[in-house]
């Protein structure tokens, strides 16, 4: 289901080498040197990186070349329309639009890129030892997460968001604990076509303990997939920290995220005070756009290995 | 089965949240002894299990628990909301539906040509956005700057009343549905795709087919298989978008509903809510099965 159109799939199957007892066991390298040449042929993925890479820069560097103050309200200067000293003018309580936008910025992806890591660390090891078990324990494991899923992620997040008191680091453990089942699901899919695998059966022949063929070989086989993933879970941390903000539950003062930022200036939507709105909606959009534009390339990319199955 | 862990799921959430009705109800300046008392009396002192077994004992006979904070049984109001909400989720499913098919299908007959790219470049965008954002932009421009259409959903109480003001429900639907047919086209497209390239649509086109009666015959009906089954998977963020759509323009829905329980930590509509969701997405699952098996002979359910 690929959109991105123009894209030549690698030639032949890769093959799956086993490096010897104790060194890493890796897809040949030739894969991942034709993946990154048909990622890089790929003009939208080309794209994605660079605006990603642009708003990392922005958020993180950029504060250290545009000093503002984002800690003292300065009530005799809110709502100025974009001027000279506030090029995208100031805000509610008098803080300055574009020092924002970093500062939002910054908890933004941060609590993106956390979450989407903690879901990924524990979706993999959720999905690798229930296709390594089989079995009843496997089945009980994804019963679970078909539970989980049925519910909407919003809801449970939403519900435990009223007795927590909101950080950039309890809004990623809350969001990573809940959007775990994706991950799970793809690398049981992917560890159960692996493990009947000749390399899996030699490696247990030779003593591999339990942790040592999730660790050492089903992970870094199931890779790919995991990979293409975490883009899409950071797309998606994204759109659910700005719900999150715009339904009431984000961060609190003196933190404050893109969504929050919107959820603020969408107060003031009747005075037309479109400063507020839609430069932090431009930014919301085109890092979630990005997110998703590079998840594509990816995994059309490694589209390969999932052709194969 | 799962039905069971859903019902399991949200009493061990509400259990985890909200332990002791008892201090929610009386507020935080009734004794411990009062507290105590009530939590008594409704049974909230009893071990675990036994509550869950007269929890789902009290599910089974339609009673989803008491709203405290509203002094209602929960089943009566998610009753009164349930029509509107229903109404609105529909329209936009099947809105969404009905554009994104066609939308699929031209886009991979037409495929990388600028038709296509610029769709899904919208496509891409309309994914991208927040539905809350999307519906503000659309207030903003059409109520405020246009002063063409209201920026608050229809007010009627009965699913007829909104019926009858369709006018007020334009911006509602068409921020719903826009975000699905974003999704939905994507996949409408790439079935497609894949199914131009069959044999079947070769012999169609040799035994001298027009174009149109081999898309509309052969190829339309052979890509909506997947849909079929995205749609039943859809349930969830579709009602998840309900939450965020009601509460951007104040339609009194079960998505509103919710968003004010939150407010109020209103914890029995929540979990109320949330199950009534899980089971809805299990059977909107079951429903997507059975019609993928009976629109498609190879596929049998055993």
């Amino acid at each position: 289901m690929s959109i991105t159109a123009g894209v030549e799939p690698p030639g032949t199957p890769p093959t799956l080498t086993a490096a010897p007892e104790g060194g890493p066991v890796h897809v040949s390298i030739p894969i991942w040197r034709l993946a990154l040449r048909s990622f890089v042929e790929n003009r939208l993925a080309v794209a994605g990186v660079v605006i990603l890479v642009f708003f990392v820069l922005f958020s993180f560097v950029g504060p250290l070349l545009y000093h503002t103050n984002q800690v003292d309200t300065d009530i005799a200067n809110t709502f100025l329309p974009p001027q000279p000293g506030n090029p995208l003018g100031t805000e509610s309580h008098g803080f300055d639009v574009l020092g924002r936008l970093m500062k939002g910025g910054q908890s933004s992806l941060e609590i993106a890129f956390l979450s989407a890591v903690i879901a990924t660390v524990i979706g993999t090891l959720y999905g690798a030892l229930a296709g390594l078990a089989g079995g009843l324990l496997d089945a009980a494991m994804m019963r679970l997460v078909d539970v989980l899923l049925a519910i909407p992620f919003l809801f449970i997040v939403l519900i435990i968001a009223t007795r927590f008191n909101a950080s950039v680091l309890s809004l990623s453990l809350l969001l990573g604990a809940f959007s775990w089942l994706v991950p799970a699901r793809l690398v049981r899919g992917e560890v159960l076509s692996l493990r009947s695998r000749d390399f899996v059966s030699a490696a247990r022949v030779m003593g591999a303990g339990r942790w040592r063929l999730i660790s050492r070989h089903l992970i870094p086989n199931a890779l790919g997939v995991v990979v293409v993933n975490i883009t899409f879970q950071v797309a998606d941390a994204l759109l659910a920290v700005s719900a999150l903000g715009f339904l009431g539950f984000g961060l609190n003062y003196p933190q404050v995220s893109w969504g929050d930022m919107l959820s603020n200036g969408i107060s003031y939507l009747l005075s037309g005070y479109w400063w507020l709105i839609y430069p932090v909606g431009l930014c919301l959009v085109l890092v979630v756009m990005a997110s998703n534009f590079i998840g594509d390339a990816l995994r059309d990319a490694v589209d390969v290995r999932l052709r194969r199955r | 089965m799962v039905l069971l862990g859903i019902s399991v799921l949200v009493f061990v959430l509400l259990h985890a949240i909200s332990s002791s009705p008892g201090r929610a109800v009386l507020g935080v300046q009734a004794s411990a002894a009062s507290v105590a008392a009530f939590n008594h009396a409704h049974g909230y002192d009893r071990p675990l299990p036994l509550q869950y077994l007269s929890y789902l004992g009290s599910l089974l006979h339609g009673d989803l628990g008491y709203s405290y904070k509203l002094n209602q049984p929960v089943t009566a109001l998610l009753g009164e909301n349930a029509g509107r909400s229903a109404f609105l989720s529909a329209v936009s499913l099947v809105l969404s539906v009905v554009i994104a098919v066609p939308l699929g299908i031209l886009q991979a007959v037409k495929r990388n040509t600028v038709i296509d790219n610029s769709l899904t470049g919208l496509a891409f965008v309309l994914y991208s956005i927040p539905a809350f954002f999307l519906g503000l932009v659309l207030i903003e421009f059409f109520s405020l700057r246009l002063n063409l259409l209201p920026s608050e959903a229809s007010q009627a109480t009965t699913v007829l009343g909104v019926v009858a003001d369709p006018v007020s429900m334009i911006l509602p639907v068409v921020t719903l549905t826009a975000v699905s047919v974003a999704a939905f086209s994507r996949y409408m497209r790439s079935s497609a795709l894949d199914n131009l390239a069959q044999d079947y649509i070769r012999v169609a086109r040799a035994k001298g087919l027009t174009e149109r009666q081999v898309l509309s015959r052969h190829l339309l009906r052979n890509s909506c298989l997947p849909i079929i089954t995205l749609v039943g998977l859809s349930l969830p963020a579709l009602l998840a978008g309900n939450l965020i759509v009601e509460t951007v323009f104040n339609f009194p829905g079960l998505g509103l509903l919710f968003f004010n329980s939150l407010q109020k930590e209103d914890y029995p509509v929540l979990m109320a809510y949330s199950l009534i969701v899980g089971v809805l997405t299990v059977l909107g699952n079951l429903v997507a099965d059975v019609a993928l098996a009976f629109t498609d002979p190879r596929i049998r359910l055993h």
